[in-house]
């Protein structure tokens, strides 16, 4: 689903240049449930960013679904951002004058979707996620925990090969944190390929593999031994 | 440009807006001030001018008034002082010796009391030809004008205005075939009519020969008025009849006193000057206000794409292409000064028809087809400023968009 091979990327600033990618090879299969674990300044918010069609690596390949992602321009970016791919932010990123089914609508709008059939779609993942009752809410009247459902239900709504999600549970209390991740879970066991990126151990061991990152390059790369049940509560 | 046509394109920005008005009320203000400005200030200039015209509305306007005064020369053995009188005489020579004169009509008018049943007034008397409604048309609210019968056969009839009416008659009393005694004399009432602003409004008209024989006018009048055929200069016609008049009287041809003129036309040319700079003026006033609305949208544009680069930066990560989003903020920009326009232009109907309600002016209006042109202009100028900020929300990469907070 997804192939890096040999990714480079670096910033200028100023005259001198930080090399922040340094030769990333991954490969992500179709229905995996993906964790890259890193501190900060690790690169792992650039992979994402390159992985989502946000930024342009400089050096190497990048196979998104079997096609070399070359040549990118903003509108190619955006049509392939739409087709294949899910977000998920740290900080939900609804917009704040849309109710949760305008938000969750969004993307279709993008796809070119009518509307009679963007909302019906859209209420379908409103109830996936458990908040049909808020469709008509407005993100300031719902909690952390539920606007990142409605962002999940947001990333779900076009079908994407790919979720990407940004510290899903960066901005959550552990108990949200955890339901948020048992949803995401869920999506995995319906075949999504699920790509998380985090800096908490307690997320990345909930997630079926495990790449670590520090300082542009992979350090390790394992499955999890056995898909850790969570406390519930 | 098939998008235009799509409801769901109107509906997304329609949200945009529905859903952010405190900032759509500034936004179009400026651009709804700017038009309601115009709509205003050229329904009000149209109104002075229509004021205006029914202020003269009933008098030839290129007409001169000529009387006879003192000479100020010495001239052909006569002394300085000699006072001239207009005769008949004098009409005949004018009409057949000028060109691009339409109509002479001489004129006499005095001072009288008159009386009906009770009821008593000091009045100005005129003694009038028919040809006087040509020149200075009235407008009979009962009855008819004199006539040419009335000259021939010297009849004791009169025609009052509107005022002597009120003021000697009965509200409801038919004035009609009742008689008025004029300086001691009767005559039978046969039209009354109202005035019009530029007239007195206490004025009574009697047949011009009977004038001249109550009065013993001989063939002497006091001033007539002279109309000028159209595509005649006023101000020719009437330095020409003075000299012929100078010529016929034996006054000095420099004698500038001799006749008296007041030139309507000329007067009338100055106040339409005056218009025509008041108009110019408002077009100027009300597309420069027009402009700066435009602008004013175009910056709010500017400044709300600065403050809406996070959600720019969704909805780009989300799928929308640059186009898209340029699309949306133009449109949105259209949408906006449609609205300030059509806002505007029925704010500024509703002032007129309020300054028409209150006949502060007459008839303030503004044209359809002008009207048409400047909405056209306002929301064609509209468009091109959303370039501005269409472009400014595409610069940002939707990365960097994504990272602000």
């Amino acid at each position: 689903m997804i192939k890096i091979e040999k990714l480079h990327k670096s910033y200028p600033i100023g005259k001198e240049s930080i090399h922040v990618l340094k030769g990333i090879d991954l490969h992500i299969k179709e229905g995996e449930f993906v964790s890259i674990m890193g501190s900060s300044g690790s690169g792992k918010s650039t992979l994402l960013n390159i992985v989502g069609l946000l930024d342009i690596h400089d050096e190497g390949n990048y196979y998104l679904n079997g096609e070399l992602i070359k040549d990118l321009n903003e509108k190619k970016a955006a049509i392939l951002r739409n087709k294949f791919l899910g977000f998920v932010f740290q900080s939900f990123n609804l917009i704040s004058y849309k109710t949760a089914l305008e938000n969750v609508s969004l993307p279709l709008y993008y796809k070119g979707v009518s509307r009679k059939e963007r909302n019906e779609i859209s209420m379908d993942y409103l109830d996936k996620v458990g908040l049909k009752d808020w469709a008509s809410h407005l993100p300031n009247e719902l909690s952390g925990g539920q606007k990142q459902r409605v962002a999940i239900a947001r990333a779900l709504v076009t079908k994407p090969k790919v979720v990407l999600a940004d510290e899903p549970t960066g901005a959550l209390d552990s108990i949200t944190s955890n339901s948020v991740m048992d949803l995401l879970k869920d999506i995995n066991n319906e075949g999504m390929t699920v790509f998380v990126i985090t800096h908490e151990e307690e997320i990345a061991s909930q997630t079926k593999r495990i790449v670590r990152l520090k300082d542009g390059v992979i350090v390790s790369d394992e499955l999890t031994k056995a898909p850790k049940t969570p406390l519930h509560v | 440009m098939r998008f235009i046509f799509e409801k769901d394109t109107w509906q997304e920005i329609y949200d945009s807006i529905r859903k952010n008005k405190g900032r759509t009320a500034i936004t179009i203000f400026g651009a709804f001030w700017g038009i309601l400005l115009l709509v205003g200030l050229l329904g009000a200039a149209k109104g002075i001018e229509n004021s205006f015209n029914s202020l003269f509305g009933d008098f030839a306007t290129n007409s001169v008034f000529i009387s006879g005064s003192k000479t100020t020369m010495p001239f052909k053995g006569y002394q300085e002082g000699k006072q001239i009188d207009l005769t008949t005489r004098d009409v005949e020579i004018i009409k057949k010796e000028i060109r691009g004169v339409q109509f002479v009509v001489p004129r006499n008018a005095t001072g009288g009391q008159v009386t009906y049943g009770f009821k008593t007034g000091n009045f100005t008397i005129f003694g009038d030809f028919p040809l006087l409604d040509e020149v200075q048309k009235k407008r009979l609210t009962d009855g008819r004008f004199i006539n040419q019968k009335d000259i021939d056969e010297n009849r004791k009839v009169c025609v009052i205005s509107e005022g002597i009416f009120k003021e000697l008659y009965k509200k409801k009393e038919d004035a009609i075939g009742t008689y008025l005694k004029i300086s001691g004399i009767s005559y039978q009432v046969v039209g009354v009519y109202r005035t019009s602003r530029f007239e007195g409004t206490n004025n009574i008209h009697i047949p011009f020969s009977t004038f001249k024989l109550v009065y013993n006018k001989g063939d002497k009048f006091i001033w007539m008025v002279v109309t000028g055929k159209k595509n005649f200069d006023i101000v020719q016609v009437e330095a020409d009849v003075k000299l012929l008049l100078k010529n016929i009287h034996n006054v000095h041809p420099n004698d500038t006193r001799a006749f008296r003129g007041f030139n309507l036309g000329k007067e009338i040319a100055k106040v339409t000057g005056f218009l025509k700079g008041l108009q110019f003026l408002t077009w100027f006033v009300g597309i420069a206000t027009l402009i700066a609305g435009v602008f004013a949208i175009g910056n709010i544009l500017l400044i709300t794409v600065k403050e809406r680069t996070k959600e720019i930066g969704i909805r780009r990560a989300l799928g929308a292409t640059p186009n898209k989003v340029r699309q949306q903020i133009i449109l949105e920009s259209l949408f906006l000064t449609l609205l300030a326009g059509s806002l505007g232009i029925i704010a500024g109907g509703l002032i007129l028809m309020f300054i028409d309600y209150k006949e502060w002016l007459t008839n303030p209006t503004v044209d359809i087809p002008i009207i048409l042109i400047a909405y056209t202009v306002l929301v064609i100028l509209g468009t091109l400023i959303g370039f501005i900020p269409a472009y400014m929300a595409t610069i940002v990469k939707p990365i960097d968009a994504l990272r602000e907070e």
